[in-house]
């Protein structure tokens, strides 16, 4: 065996460390039902509260009786805003630089926005309480469309803005506006439009939808009056945020508040935020003495906090007639609901939209995003992506299909002709992006070849010379992840990085602690894979803890697919530090100087002597004992990463669907997936995070959809009309990968878990359109349900029998 | 999503069900499976003050032929009906429903009873049973009754049962040799409701003509709609594409659906069209086969 | 409020006796009065199935079964299914195929398969989707499932052969 390939082997098969698809550390207690979510966690005397909601999308609040419910055996109490206003938390402030009522004052802006909350010895008398609450309402006129909510007559939705011109993103020109949003030339793109050959131009809705993991929201907070501590458990994927924010509302110390994020029941963006549920629970907490419970029911959870989308977009490209891009020019209606209430970094109101140059280089871009209030639940979260990613996309990919249509060239075809080439990277986007690394030929060169393209264009021929609907999808997609850097990202004004502290234990175990917060994502497998190679102690003795603010090092949490950029840097030379040290500890026992020994992935051997060594288990142990004069004891090292540029993952993605022509059901054939995410950390938990992106691109694609009717009553906010797909409707997956180092990451990686989504929807989109491309239909809207695709099949009359 | 307070008895008998239905007159609801009434309690668009539990009435899981008809207790629960090797010789459509109905932890719960005595208009089993030429037996104060499936609703939520009756039996008659049935049920996922489903059952006589024939479609009107029509242009006939097709135009003009998450009304009235096409197909073949 | 009645059933091969109102969920039953809180609640209308447990030798959703209703059953939940520190092949096999991310719908999605596999000791990958499909996931995309319980037919299979 050579060098390397021993490493290699001590590396994986040893050390378990990165590029192993070792088993995941978070198992054994999940699968024996010793996981510990929120609603698992009883504290004694702990009380029950239940929220009492809007029933209508926008009234005047007349009265509030509570009588009835106080009346009720059991119920301790019921708030309304007139109890927070002493407070002075009724409103607070949200991610996006606007304020969202806690709970309604004087009047509800859309439906099931919290109204009151019951607090009751459990949840049975909770719910008793709750249809005993009187509320007295008078409507007001409603509107659900954006497109409607800027005509000069609408309703206001918004009276407590009212004589604000200026918001947090700039000047509003209308009640109902939140903010304007522009970035590139316009000038520039502009001209290229008046000069350019052949342009394209499509308007298309990417409609609400929610992320809607299996466990709602929820939290037990509990004040300890004699000590006056308060201690919040909640489903957070950014606990460190919330325990600065529930210091700076409340006025108790920070070292008095522990937030902990127990395990949590998956997030994809919901578990971002901070709900009005949380703010109520922890007042009653305080003003009872008691632990309050406060967990969400799903129908409260699909119609409350975060949806995400609602994004109508405009898109329109400038070419020569080989196809090459020449410019993109996109406008944007976001839809934010009542409040502004958007998961961004705050200088970033459409979050990182301007990625939508995409893969491609083109020269001259302009984006403009208007930010609206309508009727309907506050939110905008990145749902399994980063900000408004899967957006900026989706209407990049889309508009190079369109492209390519109207110059009848293939699809494959166009974007190899307009891709980033390998040798421009760095790459800096018109948009102002500098892309990090990235071969984007190579991915979809690999994908074709893999599923025989030709062929499969061939067969469709075939198939739509017989009148048979078959579509074959590319997305070739970039993400942008790992917020930070500080310089230009913050949440509330903390700056974007992350962090990780490590302390290696005498015997040579260990324990690290990280400002993020694992929902799903196998941080304590992962994340001590990297520490294993770093080190050089086995990833099953490095024990990974975070979520607990009172132990783990502040950080920004998990979103945005940032843990691996920031937090997996963090660990990468935090490690590094405790490296250093024991080499000098080395050196001190084996009586050479430090430049003498040479790194073996789990020891330091001196130069050419393999028997001179000390492991790393050796050095832990000498410590704590055995030290060169002069330096302090222990093994310990912390690393607050800042990015330096955020990391672009990449892939390409090929879908072919056949839908029947009777019944407008779209069937996935096949679905292939090659992403590339930099360095691979543990290839089977890659392969995991890649296949659930995939479902939820299948489900949001295929029907999930947030429908207000022009009442602004939220339809079907349950799971048996909100559509979350079974094991018998969701494809099978075939993956496969690139490796593309980022080259500002310590150890390469960039980050994977949201890519299959940001790339899925778009390729699954651009099957079903491709199916009917050949009639010269160009966009279909989304969500592909069968009664949608039937009527276009219809309307085109396909659905005619022969004979 | 709690239930409000209510009083539980379990009956063990028939006898002690009607007593129990006779004490709390409207105030009480039977619980069978529970699959459709729980959900509609903690959603509190139900509140009875007293369930009868009938779940464990050892009479009403009774499954048997006798007489030329195939006898089922009205709590057999949706999985006994799938494995029931009776059915699946004699009578393979109602398994063939069953299989399509919810998921199956709900099989195991979900009665044939319930899903009949409900009344809702996307239950499956009301269609079938129409095909079929079913019967249902209640059991009340004044004693018992056959009601006739086709005619059993008289709309929403609305059946001939009265307050104080307990459906107890479903009686089908055992499909002749020669037969053929089939259940297409378009539906968006498992455990959803039908976007449109159609249900035919025929028996075929001389020279391949159609002896009998039952179609009915489920979700696509207020109540499940036997297609007399189009069972009168095929019955007596030998069955060829084109009457198909008349009788699949006949299912659509039928329909009186609501636009919901499956479809506006037309796409669900031409989805019942498109079902029948391919459950009369599918029947027919199976007949021949017979 | 209901009177509350003494409820006794088995529980993973362990009596129980428990006070319940006659409106309590078995899901709440288990999890807050007998403190077994690896069944989960995740969508409260019987359509995820993460509060899936075995009574009287099928699955069912706890969310929408009455306690009083498990009057003398026999119930088994995750908590049962390992046997004298021995983990179940399904747990093992969910393990060994990563067919878990969260973990909160696996209790529910593993006891289903438990009794899935003795309904249907050898399934095809589409009978494995059918069995599971009363079970929502939002994180693996159920292809590891798939693979998990096929994992778990295997072993069983092999243990049936040796004994």
């Amino acid at each position: 065996m050579d060098a390397a390939s021993a490493a290699e082997t001590l590396n994986k098969d040893h050390l378990m460390g990165i590029g192993n698809a070792r088993k995941r550390k978070e198992d054994p207690r999940f699968i024996q039902g010793k996981g510990r979510y929120i609603d698992d966690i009883k504290l004694p005397d702990m009380l029950f509260a239940k929220m009492v909601r809007s029933p209508h999308g926008h009234a005047r609040i007349k009265s509030i009786n509570t009588q009835k419910a106080l009346g009720l055996p059991g119920v301790h109490a019921v708030l309304t805003a007139n109890d927070l206003k002493p407070l002075k938390l009724h409103w607070m402030p949200t991610l996006a630089g606007d304020v969202q009522a806690v709970l309604a004052d004087e009047k509800v802006c859309f439906m099931g926005q919290e109204v009151a909350m019951v607090v009751a010895d459990d949840r049975y008398i909770a719910a008793d309480a709750a249809d005993l609450v009187e509320v007295e309402y008078e409507e007001l006129p409603v509107i659900v469309d954006p497109h409607k909510a800027l005509l000069p007559d609408a309703p206001v939705i918004r009276e407590d803005l009212a004589g604000k011109s200026e918001g947090a993103h700039g000047k509003r020109t209308h009640h109902n506006h939140i903010f304007t949003w522009e970035v590139g030339d316009r000038e520039a793109a502009d001209r290229v439009f008046g000069q350019a050959a052949v342009t394209v131009k499509e308007t298309m809705t990417y409609q609400r939808v929610h992320p809607s993991p299996l466990e709602t929201c929820g939290c037990v907070a509990s004040f300890d009056k004699v000590k006056g501590e308060l201690t919040v458990y909640l489903t957070s994927q950014a606990p460190h945020v919330v325990r600065t924010v529930v210091a700076m509302l409340s006025g108790i110390p920070e070292s008095s508040v522990h937030v902990i994020s127990p395990d949590i029941g998956g997030g994809f963006g919901n578990k971002v935020g901070v709900y009005p549920g949380y703010v109520v629970a922890i007042v009653a907490s305080i003003v009872l003495g008691r632990p309050v419970k406060w967990v969400e029911e799903r129908i409260e959870n699909l119609s409350t906090t975060a949806f995400a989308r609602d994004y109508h977009m405009t898109g329109e490209l400038a070419a020569d007639r080989n196809g090459r891009i020449k410019a993109l020019r996109v406008h944007v209606l976001a839809d934010h609901g009542a409040f502004d209430a958007c998961a961004d970094p705050s200088k970033w109101p459409a979050g990182f939209f301007s990625i939508c140059t995409g893969s491609y280089d083109i020269p001259a871009a302009y984006a403009r995003v208007d930010g609206i209030y309508t009727n309907k639940a506050p939110g905008g979260v990145a749902y399994r992506c980063s900000f408004r990613v899967t957006e900026a996309s989706y209407v990049i990919e889309r508009m190079v299909d369109v492209l390519a249509q109207k110059l009848d060239l293939d699809k494959a075809e166009v974007r190899l002709r307009n891709f980033i080439r390998p040798e421009q990277f760095p790459y800096r986007s018109s948009l102002g992006w500098e892309y990090d690394s990235g071969n984007y030929p190579a991915a979809l060169q690999k994908v074709l070849t893999a599923v025989d393209y030709s062929g499969l264009r061939r067969e469709q021929a075939e198939k739509r010379a017989r009148g048979e609907l078959m579509g074959i999808g590319l997305s070739t997609f970039t993400e942008v992840v790992g917020a930070g850097p500080r310089k230009t990202c913050d949440i509330l004004g903390i700056a974007m990085f992350d962090s990780c502290e490590i302390r290696i234990h005498p015997t040579g175990a260990a324990i690290a602690r990280f400002g993020t917060k694992s929902q799903g994502q196998a941080h304590e497998t992962t994340y001590a894979q990297i520490l294993a190679t770093e080190i050089g102690i086995p990833s099953d003795v490095i024990q990974i803890e975070e979520g607990d603010t009172d132990t783990a090092p502040y950080g920004l949490g998990t979103y945005g697919s940032r843990s691996t950029p920031t937090g997996g840097a963090a660990a990468a030379l935090a490690g590094r530090k405790i490296r250093e040290k024991a080499r000098k500890i080395a050196a001190h026992l084996l009586e050479v100087s430090a430049e003498d020994l040479e790194w073996q992935g789990d020891r330091f051997q001196v130069k050419g002597v393999p028997d001179q060594a000390k492991t790393m288990k050796e050095i832990a142990w000498a410590a704590y004992n055995n030290l060169p004069e002069g330096m302090e004891p222990g093994l310990e090292a912390v690393e607050y990463y800042d990015p330096p540029n955020l990391t672009f993952p990449f892939g390409a993605y090929l879908c072919v669907v056949d839908i029947d022509r009777h019944t407008g059901e779209p069937k996935v054939r096949r679905f292939y997936a090659l992403d590339d995410c930099g360095t691979r950390i543990n290839p089977m938990v890659i392969e995991g995070q890649i296949h659930g992106g995939l479902a939820e691109a299948f489900a949001v694609a295929m029907g999930q959809e947030l429908v207000y009717d022009d009442s602004g009553t939220l339809q079907g906010a349950s799971f048996m009309d909100y559509f979350v797909p079974t094991a018998v409707e969701t494809p099978y997956w075939e993956t496969d990968y690139t490796v593309t180092p980022s080259p500002h990451h310590p150890i390469g990686a960039k980050g994977v878990a949201e890519s299959p989504h940001v790339g899925g929807v778009s390729a699954f989109s651009n099957a079903v359109i491709d199916a009917f491309a050949h009639l010269g239909v160009t966009h279909l809207s989304m969500p592909y349900t069968p009664w949608r695709l039937w009527q276009k099949i219809h309307d085109l009359g396909l659905d005619k029998r022969s004979g | 999503m709690i239930p409000a307070s209510f009083e539980y008895h379990r009956a063990r008998t028939i006898d002690e069900a009607l007593e129990l239905l006779a004490k709390y007159g409207e105030d009480a609801k039977i619980l069978a499976g529970g699959q459709s009434l729980l959900p509609m309690m903690k959603l509190r668009l139900a509140s009875p003050g007293h369930l009868v539990d009938i779940s464990e009435v050892a009479q009403l899981k009774e499954l048997r032929e006798a007489d030329g008809l195939i006898r089922i207790g009205a709590a057999a629960t949706e999985t006994a009906l799938l494995h029931s090797a009776l059915l699946r010789g004699k009578c393979p459509l109602i398994g063939e429903a069953a299989a399509q109905i919810g998921d199956p932890q709900i099989r195991n719960r979900g009665t044939l009873g319930g899903n009949l005595a409900h009344g809702d208009p996307g239950n499956d089993h009301p269609s079938v049973m129409i095909a079929l030429g079913a019967s249902v037996i209640a059991r009340g104060p004044a004693g018992e009754r056959r009601l006739p499936m086709d005619g059993f609703y008289r709309g929403l939520y609305d059946t001939q049962l009265e307050p104080l009756e307990l459906l107890t039996e479903i009686q089908v008659p055992t499909p002749p040799a020669r037969s053929g049935a089939a259940y297409l049920k378009l539906k968006r996922k498992i455990g959803d409701f039908a976007t449109a489903a159609s249900a035919v059952q025929l028996s075929l006589g001389e020279g391949d003509t159609c002896a009998r024939i039952g179609i009915a479609l489920t979700n696509v009107a207020p109540m499940p709609l036997r297609l007399s029509g189009a069972e009168a242009l095929l019955a007596g006939k030998r069955i060829t594409a084109e009457l198909i097709e008349q009788a699949a135009q006949i299912a659509t003009g039928a329909c009186d659906a609501a636009d919901d998450f499956h479809g506006p009304s037309e796409y669900r009235a031409q989805m019942a069209g498109e079902m029948t096409r391919r459950a009369l197909a599918g029947a027919l073949e199976r007949a021949r086969r017979d | 409020m209901g009177d509350k009645n003494v409820l006794r059933f088995t529980l993973n091969g362990r009596q129980v006796e428990v006070l319940a109102e006659p409106r309590e969920l078995l899901v709440h039953v288990l999890r807050e009065q007998l403190g077994q809180t690896g069944t989960h609640i995740g969508c409260e209308t019987s359509h995820c199935g993460a509060c899936t447990v075995d009574l009287n030798g099928e699955s069912v959703k706890s969310c929408t079964v009455l306690g009083v209703q498990a009057e003398g059953a026999e119930i088994i939940t995750v908590e049962g299914l390992a046997k004298d520190g021995k983990l179940h092949p399904v747990q093992e096999g969910f393990m060994q195929e990563h067919a878990l991310q969260c973990g909160f719908c696996t209790p529910g999605i593993m006891v289903r398969a438990f009794r899935f596999l003795n309904e249907n000791p050898d399934p095809s990958d589409e009978e494995i989707r059918l069995g599971v499909s009363g079970n929502l996931c939002r994180c693996t995309g159920y292809q590891n499932i798939v693979k998990a319980v096929r994992y778990a037919a295997n072993k069983l299979k092999a243990a049936r052969a040796q004994a």
